[in-house]
């Protein structure tokens, strides 16, 4: 027989795993059935969908930085150094 | 004449060829410049010192990275054990009787029927962004690897030699304190 009576912690757990679709279709099956007696976790989960579609939007965003020229030559300086140094030894 | 071309480590040349690559490498999963960089100086010492180590199999770049993640491991484990200890993590499900559900102060409220309207706000966006740099920095590195630079679940799991199961727990409480955190810094202020 599968249980398939959850907590509300395991719930919201399979809500956070299907927002990256790694949640299995037991799992969806129990959070359904969850749902029907638990209407906090129908609001968590509605939340949940719309911090993932700002999230998104965070991704999509987010640009890649780089190192200024100052930083990789403060960079080359202390490397030199070691350099330098362990040459000597 | 042997067709497998052997690598040579060129030390003078690796800021110039590799400080960006390895830094992005970084800041992609530390996300903090200062501590990002540091970890790529760290990279070029500790390679100057294994140069005898190098058997010029794999190529200039994926031995520096190589080192890279070793460091960034050895970094993850340290926030791991030190803060980890002292940090007050905030509970949201019962133990002991009711074990597993809501605690009755942090169930979660209705946002109301406009939540959704604004989702193209950029004030949106940076509240969230700020609600995740406040999480603890352990559940941020993996959050941020998994929600933002894609990465997949094994991937996260090797590089941070941590478990699915513990990811997922990760995961799970970084979302339920991310939404705590919208909800009374942007929704119910």
């Amino acid at each position: 027989m599968v249980k398939f009576k959850i907590t509300c912690d395991q719930a919201t757990t399979i809500c956070d795993k299907s927002q990256y679709g790694n949640a299995t279709i037991m799992e969806i099956i129990r959070l359904r059935f969850h749902f029907l007696g638990c209407k906090l976790c129908v609001i968590y989960t509605k939340q949940n969908n719309l911090l993932s579609k700002i999230l998104n939007r965070i991704k999509k965003r987010n640009a890649i930085c780089c190192l200024s020229k100052e930083e990789k030559e403060q960079m080359r300086l202390k490397f030199q150094e070691e350099f330098f140094k362990k040459n000597n030894n | 004449m042997t067709s497998e071309k052997k690598h040579i480590l060129d030390p003078e040349k690796w800021i110039s060829l590799h400080s960006d690559y390895l830094y992005n490498y970084a800041i992609s999963r530390i996300n903090k410049t200062e501590i990002s960089k540091d970890l790529v100086q760290e990279t070029f010492f500790a390679a100057l010192n294994a140069m005898k180590n190098f058997e010029g199999k794999a190529s200039e770049r994926t031995w520096l990275v190589a080192i890279l993640k070793r460091k960034i491991i050895d970094y993850y484990r340290k926030i791991n054990s030190t803060k980890g200890q002292a940090e007050v993590r905030m509970n949201f499900y019962n133990e002991g009787e009711y074990e597993g559900d809501w605690i009755e102060q942090r169930v979660p409220q209705t946002w109301g029927n406009d939540a959704d309207k604004n989702i193209e706000n950029s004030e949106l966006a940076n509240t969230l962004a700020a609600c995740i740099a406040s999480l603890p920095e352990k559940y941020s590195i993996v959050f941020k690897m998994k929600t933002l630079q894609g990465f997949a679940t094994e991937d996260i799991c090797k590089e941070l030699d941590i478990t699915t199961s513990n990811l997922w727990v990760i995961i799970h409480r970084a979302r339920t304190q991310l939404r705590k955190c919208m909800e009374d810094n942007w929704f119910i202020k």
